[in-house]
């Protein structure tokens, strides 16, 4: 067993500042209901000014009079840490959270695939960065060693359980986490580190403090086995960042919607999945929640290729007020094939839908189609949009390829079809029962007789020509049969 | 640099060495191929085909080399047709319908934006657009993505203006409908002058009957 402790000393203040790059003073408080409220952790910007954590919130106001102030909040800090757990499910499958701050992976299997454990904790090092968080990365063969070593800011690296004793002496008893009369206690006795403590006496040691002490060092130093709860996975991935400044700008959001596609993609990775739907609500102090649907043609899990599409989208948003919160959520997984590492796979297919998205993600889904033919007499009916690619027919769902017979085929061939098709047939000026469009048009000796669709209540009854204009242009001209026997004009050959 | 070093630089174009382009997409009219510089049409680069109106037979023109690379892996994409591009007659050219993509954008801005896109993408062996309005800097930024995309881009330009103003697109064709077919004016291209015209039969040749009342109108 090997275990890579993640200490994360600022979560409390993370939490509130993950979402710009640099903020203004800003302090988390604590204490509620009558007690002072003292400070618990500021950011750079406050330190700047003279604050420090355990200050009274009146002393650190007269330092900083605009000061940003949150209240301590351990839900969202917990919800932080399952959502750390879940990203990092895609370097092991043993994650456990230890709340208050640190979270537990168990490496041992994982350090051969991702290069050896220092090139491991090199990655979640750089993961963690991109997500916004600071962490100290201590590993050990027990959890309860590398939570020390993490906890007392020590990135010890230490492989071999004989070699635990050596290290964790060295550390002060605070990182113990022990309760104050135990520590005073201890205090009194003369013991400051772990390695005091562990010079004692066993026997006594015991009878003093409780066996529980005991039995700590005894499973921090894998004497006896230290099981912890393995992390369940969430199927679902539901995310949300409160913004430290409202903002409206497309680059404001996009800071914080890059850190969380981020923790999405850790998320995927963790369930070799990707996914095809995101919903980005962005919510706002007074205005309704904007929700921005993003879909998309093959699973993806790319965080720079999300962000890409996101960005097409959101310049294209007008928003009703600036955003104050943004959440991702995420229930439609497909199985996506870890990364490609074959030399000469051909990239092309994945990059074929790169463009229907990119262009979908800016001018709308309904921009981009492609198109099929449908069996058919009735010239406007025999074509249809479809998905891109695929050739499948959107309106009738069935998926399957309109298939023409072979008689079907040899009859079209015989006849001309133009290539540009009008919408609506346009009514032509009449000048003696002929068609008139600039100037008379000469109209081909051939005649094609279309009739059909009584079956569907839309029966067409047209003789079709092939005309030309003054300019030189063909065009494909229909009379009606019936009634006023007028001329339309149907489409051109492009 | 020696006079030497200069003539083996590629920015340096002589023009007796025309057979140095890269070979062109056979367009299906052998009389045209002749002509055009890699004897077919330029993958890779900006074609502007000036038209007088729509219909006289400007998209069967390209539908020979069409249908050839609808064959191939990538999109025919057709940006901002002005009608319905009809799918049974490109089906009967031999044009694979599944690499059809049509693109409506809404905007004349998002028109040239998403020809762009699709030029550059990599993924499309041939874009097709019929922007409302171009300027030379546009043009110059479509032909640089067709330089990066590898693609064959065709603008269809129509009224009179367009054919006297330069424009950095790499061929530019001017059509002149005749009774069977077009006649195909070279107005510029790569590592030759302006020819023309290549008098084309498109198979259009339908016996026209002129209503007989009204032959004196026409």
């Amino acid at each position: 067993m090997l275990w890579l402790c993640l200490h994360l000393p600022d979560l409390a203040l993370e939490v509130f500042t993950r979402g710009a790059p640099a903020a203004d003073p800003l302090i988390v408080v604590y204490g509620r209901g009558g007690r002072k409220r003292r400070v618990a952790i500021c950011n750079a910007a406050a330190r700047c000014h003279g604050i420090r954590p355990g200050m009274d919130l009146n002393a650190a106001y007269a330092l900083v009079g605009a000061l940003q102030v949150c209240e301590r909040d351990e839900e969202s800090e917990h919800a932080a840490l399952d959502r750390l757990a879940a990203w990092a499910g895609q370097f092991t499958p043993v994650v456990s959270p230890t709340p208050p701050q640190a979270l537990l992976l168990e490496v041992a299997g994982s350090c051969r695939l991702f290069g050896g454990v220092d090139r491991l904790r090199e990655l979640v090092r750089q993961g963690l960065a991109e997500l916004g968080y600071r962490a100290f990365l201590a590993v050990a063969p027990t959890p309860l060693a590398a939570s020390w070593l993490a906890h007392a800011g020590r990135e010890a690296c230490v492989s071999r359980q004989d070699a635990l004793v050596a290290v964790l002496a060295t550390l002060p008893l605070a990182c113990l986490g022990l309760a104050v009369e135990q520590g005073r206690t201890l205090g009194g006795m003369g013991v400051r580190t772990i390695g005091d403590c562990l010079r004692l006496p066993r026997d006594g040691l015991a009878r003093r403090m409780g066996p529980e002490l005991v039995d700590i060092f005894d499973r921090a130093l894998g004497r006896i086995p230290d099981p912890r709860p393995a992390f369940a996975m969430p199927s679902v991935f539901t995310g949300n960042l409160p913004l430290p400044v409202a903002t409206s700008t497309v680059e404001g959001l996009l800071f914080p919607l890059r850190r969380m596609l981020f923790e999405l993609e850790g998320f995927l990775c963790a369930h070799d999945a990707g996914t095809c739907f995101l919903t980005l609500s962005l919510h706002h102090a007074a205005a309704r929640t904007t929700q921005v649907g993003l879909e998309l043609v093959a699973p993806s899990r790319d965080t720079v290729y999300l962000v890409m599409l996101l960005r097409e989208r959101l310049e294209r948003i007008a928003l009703s007020a600036p955003v104050e919160e943004i959440s991702l959520h995420v229930t439609d997984l497909h199985p996506l094939a870890p990364r490609n590492l074959d030399l000469f796979a051909p990239v092309q297919a994945a990059a074929e839908e790169t463009l229907i998205e990119r262009l979908r993600a800016r001018l709308g889904r309904g921009a981009v189609r492609g198109l099929d033919q449908v069996a058919e007499h009735r010239p406007e009916r025999a074509w249809i949009y479809a998905e891109p690619g695929c050739g499948m027919a959107i309106r009738n769902g069935s998926g399957r390829r309109p298939r023409q017979s072979a008689c079907a085929e040899r009859k079209a061939e015989g006849r001309k079809r133009p290539l540009w098709l009008l919408h609506e047939p346009v009514p032509l000026e009449m000048r003696d029962q002929y068609p008139y469009l600039d100037g008379m048009l000469a109209l081909g000796r051939e005649r094609e007789r279309i009739e059909g669709g009584w079956w569907d209540g839309l029966d067409i009854a047209r003789d079709y020509f092939v005309a030309r204009s003054r300019q030189g242009a063909r065009f494909w001209v229909y009379r009606e049969l019936s009634g006023e026997h007028r001329w339309f004009l149907h489409g051109l050959f492009g | 640099m020696s006079l030497q070093d200069l003539m083996l630089g590629a920015e340096v174009w002589r023009a007796g060495a025309a057979s140095d382009f890269a070979r062109g997409l056979p367009s299906g009219f052998p009389q045209l191929d002749a002509l055009l510089p890699g004897n077919g049409w330029p993958s890779g680069m900006l074609t502007e085909i000036l038209i007088p109106c729509l219909g006289i037979g400007e998209l069967q023109l390209l539908l020979p080399a069409l249908a050839r690379l609808s064959h191939g892996r990538r999109w025919i994409a057709f940006i901002a047709p002005p009608h319905v591009l009809y799918a049974p007659a490109l089906a009967a050219a031999q044009v694979d319908l599944s690499r059809v993509l049509l693109v409506h954008p809404r905007a004349t801005a998002d028109g040239l934006w998403a020809v762009e896109q699709s030029l550059r993408a990599g993924t499309c062996g041939a874009v097709l657009a019929w922007p409302a309005a171009t300027d030379t800097r546009a043009l110059r930024r479509l032909q640089l993505a067709a330089e990066a995309g590898r693609s064959w881009g065709v603008l269809f330009r129509s009224g009179q203006p367009a054919a006297t103003e330069g424009s950095p697109a790499a061929l530019r064709l001017q059509l002149v409908p005749t009774p069977g077919g077009v006649d195909v004016y070279i107005l510029k291209r790569r590592g030759g002058w302006p020819v023309g015209p290549v008098t084309l039969d498109l198979g259009l040749d339908h016996a026209m009957a002129m209503p007989a009342s009204a032959g004196s109108c026409a």
